[in-house]
Parts: structure tokens; C-alpha cells; sequence
């Protein structure tokens, strides 16, 4: 081997990250230089971190040089390990950090109603993406990581999962397609380290959700992991759309179909406008191949942060035609969103009163309730049902409950 | 050196002055009389204006070992220290005790006259360049930081004699009556000023904009004015005002400040009468401003007053009636000048009313809820504002510690910046103590003293993720790890002094780095 073997990882001058350059030797251990925003406080740490990532990893003779701008030490490892990988193939797991939050198995029923996204390949943005009040987090190795960081991104994402609290936020990261050369490296780096949930992009059919699948229980049985992950297709061509239903019923692990605009619009050779007009019919069908499959449906995201007024009235349609959620590219977006999605008092006070008719006369041996004239059917009842349990985990319901509890001594 | 009341070593004596160590924040009694400035007679001011600042410098008689003052109202625009300390320089005097009540990046060339020896140290406040001088050593005496009451107070009562006074001002009259309402250096209130044109041995005002007498209103009165000169410019507008004082936009950091507003709202403050806060003009602080204002709103509450730092954001609240009264310190942009020059319920306040503890005009108490930052917090709620984790000595107290006397004192502050913790198991220097400090917000949490038991029940029911100061610091250091100590030297380089004149820490002698 010749002292020429050298690589590079990370970014250059980016706050919380690093760069790292990485040359292998046939002899002499690791000899490891440190230039850090933070190095009179941190020097010694960061060397430590460093040394152990490359014995870890294997790396027995090499020089070693950090650029640091104040990165955390599960950062530090991803970059060392992506520079490493980067020189060689490197044997076993990778440098793999402690696990910090056990979270439990994925839960398949929750609210979506905001599904924020952050670049994977940028450890400042992720790091506090479980502070914001959103349902989902969604750490996206696809279309915000460019080609050449791909491989990058995936450890960092790894390392991110193990190391930082998302809280009561589902995890959820965006894949490449299973067709590109990321999309199956992607999983097997994701998969075991406590991902709940794989946003596919660009799928188009029941096959793409087996794939997925398939890859996933293998990594599943391989780790003995012991619970199933689940799987969010992402809908953004036209033959996904008109595939959304076996889409949707193709497996037990789908959960919720999700539109994209920007892809769809391309594909179909539409321009995408602020009404969206061009997806109004692939948006209905897919809340209807969504809603047959029986899974969630999720609308794809609103561009302009600024625009307030816009997202609104943009979820308030989304809502209008059925869907449950929307992605989310800012975290001021998150709060019109749930406020959009929370049932208004008028509408929870309305199902209260159906539920109450319909088991008033359930009680008195009638099957047919009525509110004034109106009749109370099933579906009404249903969508009554739905609201409140929707109420109940939005905690808009607790005031009563408390009173209940109040009056009738704890007892139920 | 002996321990004070929270175990920091305090020396005994230094630089000749006896110190006496903090025992506690409200633990100092009044007594003692003020000092007083020489009687001056009606033939002693017959013409006071000068016809340069070198003529106006030659009339006060400034010797070897003297102590000269400054405000700091233009801030990073401020040309009236540099030029005064130069002229100083240049007639070889050296030995001067310089007592501003801040500076800033602007003043980095007064580190040429502290190697030069024309000051020997600082007394008041300083900021980046010359705090960084101070931390290696470069002053010849040991320097003494003071919050703006602090200040006050020490000049008040004799602890500093000011020989001389140099006031920069916006608007003056040839009496010596000024104020900073209009001009070309417009900078808006002017209180820090009060103190010295009350008690110095001869006071001078340097103005770029002369008046026909009278200039009103007098916010420093021409009676207390020896002598009054015509500069050019006495700062750069551009600089004394921010023109756009900018809410963050941050996520992390507007979270923080819609926790702050969460809180005031959740402890039932906003419910009681005549709600009054303070908050500042960082980032973070005019984002909470924009929380609390939605919140106002929405409940029909109205604030009885805001003690400012005005700004904009503080000024839409006052115009729209949220807010009735803004009791001004400090305007921090243009739209604050011109509120305080227009509107008779924007008033301007000095240390006096607002700040000392030597006093009974100190309506500080009387503010229901002040919102500070700060650079660290310990887990017994100590708070450091004036060194960096790594123990060079980079900030002023500015009001800090006088704000402590709010019915409840917050701060917000990011857990962690960049890899720094920002909660420790030690402050690196205190500012305040813990027994003041009453509720710490974060991005991951808020952390309530659990003194305040009183904030902990009025909290229950709140949806805010309350957690220990313990468990925030757990986090913040799970992700940083422990940084490592400053590298100090034995000397003692500052003296951090609490509100009534107490030491409550020093700042050491930092190391020269190779």
C-alpha cells in the first residue's frame, strides 16, 4: 500500500459538522492533528473520539486530520467512518454509538398530521427536529443529499437515530428508490438502529412496497429485532397514483400513502401552481385508493414558508378532500397545520351529542336515534366516533373528563 | 483570600482597597451619607461653553491617577471615548481610572492606552476586545465590573470619586442642558449619564448638535455641567442605532421565546392586575415580545408598563395598547427614539429610578417578570454573563443583575451552543446567585428553582415540558461531554461585584496560549 490512499469527508466550515482527511500508511499508528472551533474546551475529547472511531473501524496506521466546527462525537464518527469507507471496504458493522433512547416498537396507529423534513446529511438542522410539536420527523437521504454524499448521509443518519431524543416523534427516513444504486444500502444502514418508519419515494406499485419489505424483514430477522417496521409510500407519478390502492393494500407494514407534487407535476408535464390545479384528481384518487386500502393519506408539502394564509387555506382543502396530514419543510409551519387538523369545538360539541342520541337509544332498545329532525345514521355516527377519538388524542377532551372524574368519584 | 457566601475565593484587599465578600443578594442595609460634588457659585459658570474639547479638556485640570467617565448610549457608535483618551494620551498623562458605563467593539484602541499606561484599569463595564485585553493581564490594577445600578451606587456612594465626567450629547444647550432626542447622533434616553453629571468634580458636555438655550427636556441638567464643547460628530448614527432590530428566526430560539410566553401565561400572571415585564433586545428576548403580544391579544390583557430597552417590536405594543406605559433605559433602535420623543406614555428612566440598590427609587421589584440571557447556568442557578466557558472575560453586567429584582426572573438560553453547554455543574464566573434566579427556559425544557415552589404549583395543569435543572443538564452534557477547564494564571485580572458593593467572584488571569 502506498501513503496516496487518502479521501475526504464531511463539510468544510459548517457549524456542528466537520471535515476530515484520511490517509492510510502501511506502519507507524495513527497520528491524529485537530483544528477545533471548540478545541481548548474539547481537544482532548475530540482526539479520543477519534482515535477509538479508527481502532474501531480498523484503521491501524493512517494519518488523520479534523476540521471541526463544534460537532458533536456522534457526528465526529459518522464523518470518520464515511472518510473510512470511503478508502476502503471496511469489515463489520461500522463504528455503530450507543444507544441513547429506547423508544419501543414502532407504533402503525398515530396522528400524521404534520411530517417534518429535514436534510440527512446536515447534523445541525436534525438535531433539534424533535423539538417542534411535529407528529413525524422524516430524515431524508434522497432528494436534499446530492449524489456525492449519499453515503455520507446514511451513516450520519444512523448515528443521528442512536444519539438524539426525537421524543414522542416518529422517525421516519426517506430512502433512495430501490432502483438506484443508494436505495438498498440506504436500508441496511437504517433499518436496525431505530427507524420506525421507511418513506419510499417514488413508488408506483404493490412490487416496490414487496421489495422494500422483503430487504426489510431479512435486516429484521438478521439483528433479531423483534418488531416490524413500517412503510410510507410515497406517491408521486401518475401510474402510482392509479396503482394506489394495491399500492396501499400491499402490505400489513403500509400505513399511510403520501402525495408528492413536485414529481408528480413533472411527470404528468404540468406546472405546479399554488391552487394545484394539475393534481386535483390524482389528490382525490389517491385519498381514495388511501381510504379502500384502509391507510392513512398524507398531502404532499406547501412551499412557501412565508405564505401563512397559503398553507392554511392549502390544508383546509387538503382536509376538505380527505387527507389527514402534510408534509412540512419549516418548523413554523407545523402549528396552522395542527391547528387546521384539530376539530373545532363546534364539531366536537356536535359529536358528543350524536354519541349521546345513539346510545341513549341503544339503551332504551331503539335502534334509530335523532337530533332535533335529523336522523342519526351509522356513517354519522362513525364520522362522530372519529372525531372524538381524534379530540381524545389532541387532549381536547380532557377538561371533561377531569370534571367527570370529579363527579362521579374516580369511577366510570 | 476568603470564601464569600457562595464559596468563591474573594481576596481581602487589593490594588490597596479593602473588598468585602457577597453575603447574599439582599443581605446589604442602606446608612452611611452620599457623596457630594464640590459647591460651585454663580461667578464659576458665567460662559460655559468652550470653544474646542481640547480647550473643554485644559479647563478641568486632569492630572496623573484621575478618574475620568463615559456613557455608553451611542454604543458601537460611539467616537467621544477614543477621542477624549487620545487628547488624554497625548498631554502624557497617565494612571487614569476610565469609568464608562459600557464599551464596545468600537473601543478596541483604548488597548493601545492601556499598554501605553495611560489607564491603568476599568471600573463599569466592557465589552469584546478590551475584556479580552483585561483577561490577559494588560491593565495594571485589578478592574471592577458593575451593573448599571452598580455603578450608580459606587458613585453615589464615594466608592468612586469621578474627577471628570465627559457626556456625550445628541442635543445640548451652551448651559449645559441636554438630552438625546434628536440630531444627527440621536440615541434616545440618556440616563446612564445622570449619575455622573450628580456627582463628578467638573462635568463636560460634548455635543455635535448646539442648541439655543433651552434644551428641553433636561434630561442631564445644565446645572450640573461645567463646561460644554462642539465636536464634529459625536458618533456614527449608523452604529449608535440598529436601524432593524430583527426578531430571530431561528426555530430553536423562537421556540424558546414562545415557551417564555407560555410560561408567563401558564403561571397566571397575565391574570393578575397591572402585569408588567422586562425584557431586552436580543433575538430570543423580541421573539417573546411577538408570543406574549399574541397572547395580550388574544385574553384582552393590557400591561400596565414594560420596562424597556425600547424597540420596535416594544413601541407596535405600546401604539396598538397592549402595553400602557414603556419605561424606557435604553432605545435600541430608531422607532424607540422616536416613540420616546413623541409619545408622553414612553418615558425615560435612569439607573436612579430604576436600577440602584442604594436607593428608594428602584421600581425594579415592582416589574412582574424580567426575561435576561446569559452565557452559563449552573444547577444551583448561579448565572454568568461576563466570562465564556473558556474564562475569558467578554461581557458587561449591563442591567443584568439589577433586573434579578423582578418578582420572577427568567432566562432563556439554547441548552447547548454549538458543542458549548450551556448549563454546568459550576458557573465559570457568577454574576448573579442562584437565590435570584427563579426559572430557566430552554428549547428542551424549562427548569423552575426549587426555591420557588410557589412557580411549581402555579405551574400544574401547564402543558410546558417542566423537567430539573439536573435533567437538563444531563442532556445538554450527554451530547457535549464535559468541556475542560481555563487554563488561569494566579492573578486576579477583575472583580465582579454584586449590586451593594460586595465581591461575589473574580475573573483570573488567563494563561498566554501558544
Amino acid at each position: 500500500m502506498s501513503d496516496s490512499v487518502k479521501t475526504r469527508a464531511g463539510r468544510e466550515g459548517k457549524k456542528g459538522d466537520l471535515a476530515v482527511r484520511l490517509t492510510e500508511k502501511d506502519a507507524g499508528g495513527i497520528e491524529i492533528s485537530v483544528e477545533s472551533s471548540v478545541g481548548h474546551m474539547f481537544g482532548q475529547q475530540i482526539e479520543k473520539t477519534v482515535r477509538e472511531t479508527l481502532e474501531r473501524l480498523g484503521l491501524e496506521n493512517c494519518e488523520i486530520a479534523i476540521d471541526d466546527m463544534g460537532a458533536f462525537d456522534y457526528v465526529i464518527m459518522a464523518r470518520i467512518e464515511a472518510a473510512a469507507r470511503r478508502l476502503r471496504k471496511i469489515e463489520g458493522p461500522g463504528c455503530i454509538p450507543d444507544r441513547k433512547v429506547d423508544y419501543g416498537p414502532p407504533r402503525r396507529e398515530r396522528l400524521r398530521r404534520t411530517r417534518l423534513y429535514m436534510p440527512g446529511n446536515n447534523p445541525d438542522l436534525m438535531r433539534n427536529g424533535g423539538l417542534y410539536g411535529a407528529d413525524s420527523v422524516i430524515l431524508d437521504l434522497e432528494d436534499s443529499v446530492s449524489p456525492g454524499e449519499k453515503d455520507a448521509a446514511r451513516i450520519l443518519v444512523r448515528n443521528t437515530l442512536l444519539s438524539i431524543d426525537y421524543f414522542d416523534c416518529e422517525r421516519i427516513v426517506r430512502i433512495n428508490p430501490l432502483s438506484t444504486e443508494y436505495g438498498s444500502d440506504d436500508l441496511e444502514m437504517v433499518v436496525p438502529y431505530g427507524v420506525d418508519t421507511i418513506l419510499v419515494p417514488k413508488c408506483e406499485s404493490a412490487e416496490d412496497v414487496k421489495a422494500v419489505e422483503k430487504i426489510i424483514a431479512g435486516l429484521e430477522k438478521k439483528h433479531s429485532l423483534g418488531y416490524e417496521v413500517l412503510i410510507m409510500p410515497l406517491i408521486e407519478t401518475a401510474k402510482g397514483i392509479l396503482n394506489a390502492y394495491e399500492t396501499g393494500a400491499a402490505s400489513d407494514r403500509v400505513v399511510a400513502l403520501c402525495f408528492g407534487a413536485e414529481d408528480f407535476t413533472a411527470d404528468i408535464g404540468a406546472e405546479r401552481t399554488k391552487e394545484g390545479t394539475e393534481s386535483f384528481t390524482a389528490r382525490s384518487m389517491l385519498v381514495l385508493g388511501a381510504k379502500a386500502a384502509g391507510v392513512q393519506v398524507i398531502d404532499t408539502v406547501f412551499s412557501d414558508v412565508q405564505d401563512e394564509e397559503g398553507l392554511v387555506a392549502n390544508t383546509e382543502e387538503a382536509m376538505a378532500l380527505g387527507f389527514e396530514g402534510k408534509g412540512v419543510i419549516h418548523p413554523a409551519q407545523i402549528a396552522p397545520i395542527h391547528a387546521v387538523f384539530s376539530p373545532a369545538p363546534e364539531r366536537i360539541e356536535y359529536a358528543k351529542k350524536v354519541v349521546a342520541a345513539i346510545e341513549k337509544a341503544r339503551s332504551e332498545g331503539s335502534g334509530v336515534a335523532t337530533i332535533g329532525s335529523k336522523m342519526i345514521d351509522a356513517p354519522i355516527e362513525t364520522r362522530a366516533r372519529k372525531i372524538l377519538r381524534l379530540a381524545e388524542a389532541l387532549g381536547l377532551l380532557e377538561e371533561e373528563k377531569n370534571e367527570m372524574n370529579g363527579k362521579t368519584g374516580g369511577g366510570s | 483570600m476568603v470564601p464569600n457566601v457562595l464559596g468563591r475565593m474573594i481576596p481581602e484587599e487589593i490594588d490597596g482597597r479593602k473588598l468585602k465578600p457577597f453575603m447574599g443578594a439582599h443581605s446589604g442595609h442602606g446608612g452611611g451619607r452620599k457623596a457630594a460634588p464640590p459647591i460651585r457659585a454663580v461667578p464659576d459658570y458665567a460662559d460655559k461653553l468652550r470653544a474646542s474639547l481640547d480647550e473643554a479638556i485644559d479647563a478641568c485640570g486632569i492630572k496623573d491617577g484621575m478618574t475620568v467617565s463615559f456613557h455608553h448610549h451611542l454604543r458601537n457608535g460611539d467616537y467621544v471615548v477614543n477621542m477624549v483618551v487620545d487628547k488624554l494620551a497625548e498631554r502624557g498623562l497617565k494612571d487614569l481610572t476610565l469609568v464608562p458605563s459600557a464599551l464596545f467593539p468600537i473601543h478596541e484602541p483604548l488597548i493601545r492606552h492601556v499598554e501605553n499606561g495611560v489607564i491603568s484599569h476599568i471600573e463599569g463595564s466592557m465589552n469584546g476586545p478590551v475584556g479580552r485585553a483585561c483577561s490577559l493581564g494588560k491593565m495594571s490594577r485589578a478592574c471592577i465590573l458593575r451593573s448599571h445600578g452598580g455603578r450608580y451606587r459606587a458613585i453615589q456612594d464615594g466608592d468612586i470619586n469621578i474627577d471628570v465626567a465627559f457626556i456625550a450629547a445628541p442635543a445640548a444647550d451652551h448651559f449645559g442642558n441636554c438630552n438625546g432626542h434628536s440630531g444627527p447622533s440621536a440615541c434616545g434616553v440618556m440616563g446612564y449619564a445622570l449619575a455622573d453629571s450628580l456627582y463628578a468634580d467638573k462635568t463636560v458636555v460634548i455635543t455635535d448638535n448646539l442648541q439655543p438655550f433651552p434644551v428641553f427636556p433636561w434630561v442631564i441638567k445644565g446645572g450640573n455641567v461645567d463646561h460644554v464643547c462642539m465636536v464634529d460628530k459625536i458618533g456614527d448614527p449608523e452604529l449608535i442605532i440598529s436601524g432593524t432590530t430583527r426578531i430571530t428566526r431561528s426555530p430553536t430560539r423562537q421556540l424558546i421565546a414562545e415557551y417564555a410566553a407560555r410560561f408567563v401565561r401558564d403561571i397566571g400572571l397575565l391574570d393578575e392586575p397591572d402585569f408588567s415585564f422586562q425584557s431586552g433586545a436580543g433575538g430570543i428576548s423580541l421573539a417573546f415580545l411577538k408570543y406574549l403580544g399574541d397572547i395580550m391579544r388574544e385574553r384582552g390583557v393590557v400591561a400596565r408598563f414594560a420596562r424597556g430597552g425600547s424597540n420596535r417590536y416594544l413601541v407596535d405594543m405600546l401604539e396598538e395598547g397592549l402595553i400602557e406605559y414603556i419605561l424606557d433605559g435604553q432605545c435600541f433602535d430608531l422607532v424607540g427614539v422616536r416613540s420616546l420623543r413623541e409619545n408622553q406614555r414612553h418615558l425615560e428612566t435612569d439607573p436612579f429610578t430604576s436600577y440602584c440598590y442604594h436607593t428608594k427609587g428602584n421600581f425594579a421589584p415592582l416589574v412582574k417578570v424580567g426575561i435576561l440571557g446569559g452565557t452559563e447556568i449552573d444547577v444551583d442557578f448561579n448565572v454568568n454573563v461576563n466570562t465564556h466557558t473558556d474564562g475569558w472575560l467578554l461581557h458587561g453586567i449591563g442591567g443584568f443583575t439589577d433586573v434579578t429584582d423582578s418578582q420572577i426572573t427568567m432566562i432563556t438560553a439554547p441548552l447547548l451552543r454549538g458543542r458549548l453547554p450551556v448549563i454546568t455543574d459550576s458557573v465559570t464566573t457568577v454574576t448573579a446567585p442562584g437565590e435570584v434566579i427563579d426559572v430557566l427556559v430552554t428549547e428542551r425544557g424549562i427548569a423552575v428553582n426549587p426555591a420557588r415552589k410557589d412557580i411549581l404549583g402555579r405551574l400544574k395543569g401547564s402543558d410546558l415540558p417542566v423537567r430539573t435543572i439536573g435533567e437538563l443538564r444531563d442532556m445538554a452534557v450527554g451530547l457535549s461531554g464535559i468541556p475542560e477547564k481555563p487554563d488561569y494564571e494566579e492573578r486576579v485580572v477583575a472583580l465582579i461585584e454584586w449590586r451593594d458593593g460586595t465581591v461575589i467572584d473574580t475573573v483570573r488571569q488567563l494563561k498566554a496560549q501558544t
